[in-house]
């Protein structure tokens, strides 16, 4: 999997690049317009992080650019202007998706990871790990072949982990996640703490391949068995 | 005090001071007027009686003043030599009035047949005391017109003279900063009232630059703090995967990524609102209340089991109305996680529709809060920390943006939020 990063700010891009590469992606990156619009047109990725604001160009040029090429269906928009013109304009390029600054890795790669699904699998996006599988549209989760009834936030929090899998989740990147954007409490880690208790039930009382590991003090992570 | 009448004060005070003075001097000037006329008048009568005494010699008999006005006394050649004419008042009874009544008299001597002699010639003097009593009155009543002239020109002539000042004054008094007014008009050529309506521009347009100013800081603050947020945020998880990691250094990350957290939610509705303010969310359409209640409400169902808090909503009206769908997002959301993150265990919340309002009420640990600074910014429940202080001011701007009422009350240990829409309802 390719996936080119086009961001100016070098702190942001380097964080990124190291998060993908733990992620086996192959990484390369643009540090501006120019450049960007040079990479597009010579190769292909499978998945965009774009950038609107660059130093010599509007991102959004860019992806209209990438939308004349017809690729511009696996490009992630990052921006700091979390202005909902640039949400709705760039969805209304084709983006796939988009993600306001600040963000956590967690989240990047979740939104990744969703890309490249919708990429590969046609009209079915499922994520399957071990004897584990969850339908994203259905939201429904089997084991084994097996449907296994899961709340809303239960489903979330699942999902977050599959696509994070073997990264380590943050108890502050899983309520953020939980909650959603402009959520001014995320501090509510007691409630997390018992949806993830009641999930671990659910996933041990079906023999599934996969666990929640707690690493004390800092957050989770989810393994293969 | 209004302007009019402290002028009238300031002009009554400075009346009773001139009149008073004036009325005094007039006084004895009259006085000395009256005593010089009546002096010329009693040295007439002596020189004349001096006259008559060489034709009639009987006068010099006259030793008291009878019925005259005059008596004659022999006196000394050594006195009368020495003697001066002297003019002088004193009091003498008289029968008519039976009290005694002030009376000019002249003492003067001179010489008759070898013989000397003292005249004293009388007049009667004004009565004194009639004198001040009749010009005190005529002051007083000088006065009195003067002062209700002048407060009849104060309250007609003046208030029309000051017309255009009441006018810039009922402006300033609704000029909002953050609405875009146009400048203060004043009707008038008068040259300080042009000058004063150029003054309140000036600071108007000063004030408005300093306002914009800041404004746009928060934005562009808030705005270009989000890259380093997100970096700090990045690199933070990253280390935390580190091998080498000790687990108590882990600890201490988590805790910053945490706080790091923090500072972003803190910085996107700082940004929300600088948003907000700054009319930056235009589209506008029929939004429906109750269906953004129920969706935060089914977003927050699985927290509410957990809190075991009971939640009723009473949907038998729908509220509709025309703004930004963002907004009304933004607007009900954060009342709805108000109610639930101040809620307590086992707590309730009452959600109610009527034509016009939403009101939310719930129960809380912490008694009646301040109505006066609940909307202000940072203004939050010291026991949490994390949260922002911010929600509720967001709520506020958004219904400033429209001019809708939202208020807050106390009852029946309900903490009661009601939002009033009659501004903005959707027509059926």
């Amino acid at each position: 999997m390719k996936i080119l990063i086009i961001e100016d700010e070098q702190g942001l891009r380097d964080t990124i690049e190291t998060s993908l590469l733990k992620e086996k992606y192959i990484v390369e990156t643009a540090i501006d317009y120019h450049s960007a619009i040079d990479k597009i047109s010579i190769y292909e990725y499978d998945c965009i992080l774009l950038d609107i604001m660059l130093p010599d160009g509007n991102g959004l040029d860019l992806l209209q650019e990438l939308k004349n090429q017809n690729k511009s269906e696996n490009v992630i928009i990052i921006s700091a202007k979390d202005a909902l013109d640039d949400k709705v304009n760039g969805l209304a390029l084709g983006a796939d998706d988009y993600l306001a600054k600040p963000f956590h890795i967690a989240e990047l790669n979740a939104r990744i990871k969703a890309v490249l699904r919708r990429k590969k699998l046609e009209g079915k996006d499922c994520i399957e790990v071990g004897n584990v599988s969850l339908e994203i549209l259905e939201r429904s989760l089997k084991i084994n072949d097996e449907f296994v009834h899961l709340n809303k936030k239960e489903f979330d929090i699942l999902n977050y982990f599959l696509s994070n899998k073997n990264r380590l989740l943050t108890k502050t990147a899983l309520a953020e996640y939980v909650w959603g954007d402009h959520i001014d409490q995320a501090d509510n880690f007691d409630f997390i703490y018992y949806q993830i208790k009641n999930l671990r039930k659910k996933l041990e009382e079906h023999q599934a391949q996969i666990n929640i590991e707690t690493v004390y003090g800092v957050g989770y992570k989810l393994v293969e068995k | 005090m209004k302007l009019l009448n402290r002028s009238l004060i300031y002009l009554t005070g400075v009346f009773f001071l001139i009149i008073g003075i004036w009325s005094i001097i007039f006084y004895f000037n009259l006085k000395d007027e009256i005593r010089d006329s009546i002096d010329d008048g009693i040295d007439n009568n002596r020189i004349l009686l001096l006259m008559k005494v060489y034709d009639d010699p009987s006068l010099l008999e006259h030793h008291d003043f009878g019925g005259n006005n005059f008596r004659i006394r022999p006196i000394e050649k050594g006195d009368a030599l020495e003697f001066r004419d002297i003019y002088k008042d004193t009091m003498m009874y008289r029968i008519n009035e039976s009290d005694l009544e002030p009376v000019r008299l002249l003492h003067s001597a001179f010489e008759h047949k070898q013989k000397y002699y003292r005249i004293t010639v009388i007049s009667s003097l004004v009565e004194e005391d009639d004198l001040i009593e009749d010009s005190f009155w005529s002051v007083v009543t000088l006065f009195v017109i003067l002062i209700v002239s002048i407060a009849i020109v104060n309250n007609y002539v003046l208030k029309k003279v000051w017309n255009p000042f009441y006018n810039l004054l009922n402006q300033l008094e609704t000029y909002r900063l953050d609405s875009n007014e146009d400048e203060l008009k004043i009707n008038s050529t008068v040259s300080e009232f042009v000058q004063l309506e150029h003054a309140a521009n000036t600071l108007i347009s000063h004030s408005r630059e300093a306002y914009i100013s800041q404004k746009e800081f928060t934005g562009n603050a808030s705005h270009e703090l989000q890259t380093p947020i997100a970096i700090i945020i990045g690199r933070l998880e990253l280390l935390l995967e580190s091998k080498k990691l000790q687990d108590e250094d882990a600890e201490t990350i988590a805790q910053v990524i945490d706080i790091a957290g923090r500072m972003k939610r803190l910085n996107q509705s700082l940004l929300l609102l600088s948003k907000i303010e700054n009319k930056q969310f235009l589209d506008t359409e029929t939004v429906s209340i109750n269906e953004i209640t129920e969706n935060y409400i089914a977003n927050y169902e699985e927290l509410l089991a957990f809190k075991k808090i009971k939640i009723s909503v009473d949907q038998s009206t729908e509220l509709k109305v025309k703004m930004n769908a963002a907004l009304g997002e933004a607007l009900i959301s954060n009342l709805i996680k108000n109610a639930i993150f101040h809620n307590f265990e086992g707590g309730s919340i009452r959600i109610l529709f009527t034509d016009e309002m939403f009101i939310i009420r719930n129960t809380s640990h912490q008694a009646e809060l301040n109505s006066k600074n609940i909307f202000n910014r940072f203004v939050k429940d010291q026991s949490n920390q994390n949260n922002t202080g911010l929600g509720l001011s967001i709520s506020q701007a958004v219904c400033d943006s429209y001019g809708l009422k939202i208020d807050y009350d106390f009852y029946e240990s309900y903490h009661t939020f009601k939002v009033d829409f009659k501004n903005i309802l959707a027509e059926e």
